[in-house]
């Protein structure tokens, strides 16, 4: 690359920046105030992009009727997040956090399916900016006027936030809050209106970002979820709640995709590398090592130390022997099911077992270990790409190949592993987050290995086990196995030690526990039976694609556990059955099915904030058995 | 040779030295008060002391081995026990399962997979917490109990460890008058009877003085006395960091 194209790439980089940058200064605003990581950012962003289309094919696209539209589709996404967060958001505050999350997600459903009833699946171009469209000259290049406005635009929105938060009262406010909720809402601060204000603010920012973005790219659905991995990234490695962290960390990884794309294929010692096919990989990694050497973020600071007594984690039930009966019997009854029913009832209950096993070994190190992962689904799609090379480059029979794919899902849990249980809380899932995309992209990108985007086909099980009830009842013996085993260990020594170590990380090392090794146990071992998950489940299926370990999966998965109840014995198994059923019904009955699961989701995060199990835990508990 | 010895111990956080140059040692059997006025350092000097934080300069021997670079788990299992001084239990668990818990970690059980956890050293966790006289209590969760309960569960979860060195952070924090003095009897008749060494804070000077069998003063990160309680009780530097406080008032009423 020569030195001019080079130069142009980098002010492209820069040109990138600014709506990134918005989009994160959003994200961040609102966790810094409310803690609440909210999902649905990318979808506001989105959102914003839709509006500004619709609004200059109304109003023009003269100057005026541009700008008009950019401002007025920011607003309307405004106000949107201020009646999200009245109508949503206010309700989970009290929640455990991974509740609140889930009801940011469950927005994603609904807004998705929203913009696809209102603009159709087809990507919309937008119109360029008025007076903006022509290109200069720069180093004997072309170079669009409206990215060279764009370079200017955001440092200009950096510094009109920098007067909001600093000069005016309300911005006093919301940084008291993002230093010390606690002691802002002890000093008087409104929570209430101070929650709602800023939400909107964020909201604003992500509209704004989008519409903005117009002359630049089509409104797309996709859009929403490649945005808020974007932002997540930025946000991270700037530093939660750190406005000025946003905007560097947007530059820094704006400018290492831009040169990514710049240099194309490089040549190091003879082979090619395709550095613009790393650029989905390189900002993970960037936020990988960032986090590993800065956990708080380039201009993060640590949080504020909670005053009192720590969150108590409510105390995981020990099953009574009629329980264990009951769940003895539901397995014999399963076993029945071959002689009453075969065809369709047989695939829905195999898919079942597979995700009961998936977010039983999720709830392992999430519920008792305290260790939120936001990437489990990595290690179910190591499982079953494990399971799939095996069987068709290696050329192992099949039972040798669903035997040892688990352990390529522990691999990868060991490898990650590592650098997850330095960290915790939101920096821990953002980094599962960050691992699991990293998983994917080198999938989605290695066609030679993985089939790329195509994935792999004919994973077909041995012939012995080719017929429905045969796998069927590998599938139920395996996974009832699995599941009793997880939760065999929860009550053993090394399951107490994982409580013990949540429960106070500080006392665990005072009594000899060497938290970090005990935690990374766990996490390869969950890593281990996700793996068996994804290898029985890619044998079902006879393929598999990338998004068998694409974030949605992930999320999927901590909805099964959340719904069941992270701090249930057996919710994860009712989460997964209930979750997979009813994907399953809506999505071959209804037209806008997302949108209909994301409804019943914030149904439910409403109505059972402790989850479904949790819930009827709390129902029908007897007083005075808490010993 | 002293169990526990410490030589020119220092810490800075930024610009504010928690710790400077503090040598002092610990014998078998003794109880040692470690006193001084809020923000002395004393806390600074126990994390230290169980491996939490890193000293800038200065060295810690348990009977003659360095310390130097351990994990607090490691530390734990040279036989250094503690306790918080915001109380630090498990509090989704019972009062006997945290005690269960450090005993398992002592006999080095925690690896196992499959075994129950719950019938693990029940007798043994059931002894100790007759010591400190929390028997009765052993089924409640540690997240229900009085504060003063829960730093007994913490001292019963230090004993299971076997410690030679106890280190304990307002030991009595939390309990009555009566209580206090009881608690600390135990304490102090343990470390006699087992040989154990025992390094204590305490803002009650009642306590100090009545318990301690020697006594060290902090302050601005500084050891400023030690000594025999009634000669550290009247020294004029003790004096003067105390003006006003507790420990002049005493003097008074005493004189």
């Amino acid at each position: 690359m020569s030195a001019s194209a080079a130069f142009l790439q980098l002010l492209n980089g820069l040109a990138s920046a600014n709506s990134l940058f918005l989009v994160a200064a959003g994200l961040s605003l609102i966790f810094g105030v409310t803690r609440t990581i909210n999902f649905a950012h990318g979808s506001l962003y989105m959102l914003g992009m839709y509006c500004a289309v619709t609004l200059i094919a109304r109003l023009g696209g003269g100057a005026l009727g541009f700008w008009a539209s950019v401002l007025l589709a920011a607003a309307f996404v405004g106000v949107a997040g201020a009646a999200i967060e009245i109508l949503v958001l206010r309700r989970t505050y009290a929640a455990p956090d991974l509740m609140q999350l889930l009801a940011t997600f469950a927005l994603v459903l609904i807004i998705g399916d929203f913009a696809l009833w209102a603009w159709g699946p087809e990507d919309i171009l937008g119109p360029r900016a008025p007076g903006l469209a022509g290109a200069v000259t720069i180093l004997g290049r072309e170079f669009p006027q409206y990215d060279l406005f764009l370079i200017a635009f955001g440092p200009l929105v950096l510094l009109a936030l920098w007067l909001l938060l600093t000069r005016t009262r309300w911005g006093t406010l919301v940084r008291a809050a993002t230093e010390d909720r606690e002691m802002a809402g002890a000093l008087g601060v409104n929570h209430k209106w101070l929650f709602t204000g800023v939400f909107a603010l964020g909201a604003f920012l992500a509209g704004f970002g989008g519409a903005i973005e117009i002359p630049r790219e089509p409104a797309s659905l996709s859009v929403a979820l490649s945005v808020i991995a974007d932002a997540f990234v930025v946000v991270v490695v700037g530093g939660l709640g750190s406005i000025p962290g946003a905007f560097l960390a947007a530059l820094l990884i704006s400018e290492i995709k831009a040169l990514c794309i710049g240099f194309g294929q490089v040549t190091v010692f003879g082979t090619v590398f395709s550095l613009s096919k790393l650029t989905l990989v390189i900002e993970f990694l960037v936020m990988a090592v960032v986090l590993v050497l800065r956990p708080w973020g380039l201009l993060g600071r640590a949080a504020a130390p909670a005053r009192g007594p720590a969150v108590l984690e409510p105390r995981l039930p020990v099953p009574s022997r009629r329980a264990l009966y009951a769940l003895a019997a539901l397995v014999a009854a399963l076993a029945l099911v071959p002689t009453l029913s075969t065809g369709y009832t047989l695939v829905l209950l195999t898919d079942i077992l597979v995700f009961a096993l998936f977010a039983v070994s999720l709830h392992f190190i999430a519920g008792p270990g305290g260790l939120h992962s936001f990437g489990h689904a990595a290690y179910f799609g190591l499982g079953a790409y494990g399971a799939g090379l095996l069987l068709l480059k290696a050329h192992a029979p099949m039972e040798l190949a669903l035997l040892l794919a688990p352990f390529c899902g522990a691999l990868g849990a060991l490898l990650f592993g590592w650098f997850c249980v330095r960290l915790s809380g939101v920096y821990l899932a953002m980094l599962t987050l960050a691992f699991a995309q990293i998983a994917w992209s080198i999938v989605f990108q290695w066609d030679a290995l993985t089939g790329g985007s195509n994935g792999l086909i004919g994973v077909w099980p041995a012939r012995w086990l080719s017929s429905q009830s045969a796998y069927y009842y590998l599938t139920l013996a395996t996974c009832s196995a699995g599941i009793a085993l997880l939760w065999r260990i929860l009550y053993s020594p090394f399951g107490y030690a994982l409580r013990a170590a949540r429960d106070s990380a500080l006392r665990a090392a005072a009594i000899g526990i060497d938290v970090r090794a005990l935690q990374w146990a766990a996490f390869t071992l969950a890593g281990w039976f996700a793996g068996l998950g994804g290898a029985l489940f890619a044998f079902a299926k006879g393929s598999i694609s990338p998004e068998t370990l694409a974030v949605p999966r992930s999320v999927d998965g901590l909805v099964m556990v959340l719904l069941g109840g992270l701090h249930t014995l057996t919710g994860p198994i009712w989460g997964a059955a209930l979750f997979t059923w009813l994907e399953d019904t809506l999505a071959r009955t209804v037209n806008y099915w997302h949108a209909v699961i994301g409804a019943v989701i914030l149904a439910l995060v409403l109505a059972f904030p402790q989850g479904v199990a949790g819930f009827a835990r709390q129902r029908f508990a007897r007083r005075g058995d808490d010993a | 040779m002293s169990l526990l010895t410490v030589r020119n111990l220092s810490k800075a956080y930024g610009a504010v030295q928690a710790l400077a140059d503090v040598s002092f040692t610990l014998a078998a059997g003794e109880s040692l008060a470690m006193i001084g006025p809020n923000g002395a350092g004393k806390s600074t000097c126990f994390n230290i002391l169980n491996g939490q934080v890193e000293p800038d300069a200065g060295a810690v021997e348990l009977e003659g081995r360095s310390l130097a670079g351990l994990r607090a788990h490691r530390i734990w299992r040279l036989g250094v026990g503690r306790t918080f001084q915001i109380a630090a239990t498990f509090g989704s668990m019972t009062v006997r399962e945290n005690v269960q818990m450090a005993l398992l970690s002592h006999h080095r059980r925690l690896g196992s997979l499959f075994s129950a956890a719950s019938r693990a050293y029940r007798e043994e966790a059931d002894d100790l917490l007759a010591q400190v006289g929390m028997r009765e209590q052993a089924r409640r969760p540690c997240a229900v109990l009085a504060y003063g309960d829960l730093k007994r569960v913490e001292l019963a979860v230090a004993l299971a460890g076997r410690p030679r060195v106890l280190l304990m952070d307002e030991p009595t924090a939390g309990m009555a008058p009566a209580e206090r003095s009881e608690l600390m009897q135990l304490v102090t008749g343990m470390a006699r009877k087992s040989n154990i060494g025992v390094l204590f804070t305490e803002h009650d000077m009642d306590v100090v003085f009545r318990h301690a069998d020697r006594v060290i003063v902090l302050a601005g990160g500084a050891l400023i006395a030690q000594g025999l309680p009634q000669d550290v009780r009247m020294n004029p530097r003790v004096r003067e960091v105390y003006l006003g406080g507790d420990l002049l008032a005493e003097a008074r009423a005493n004189a």
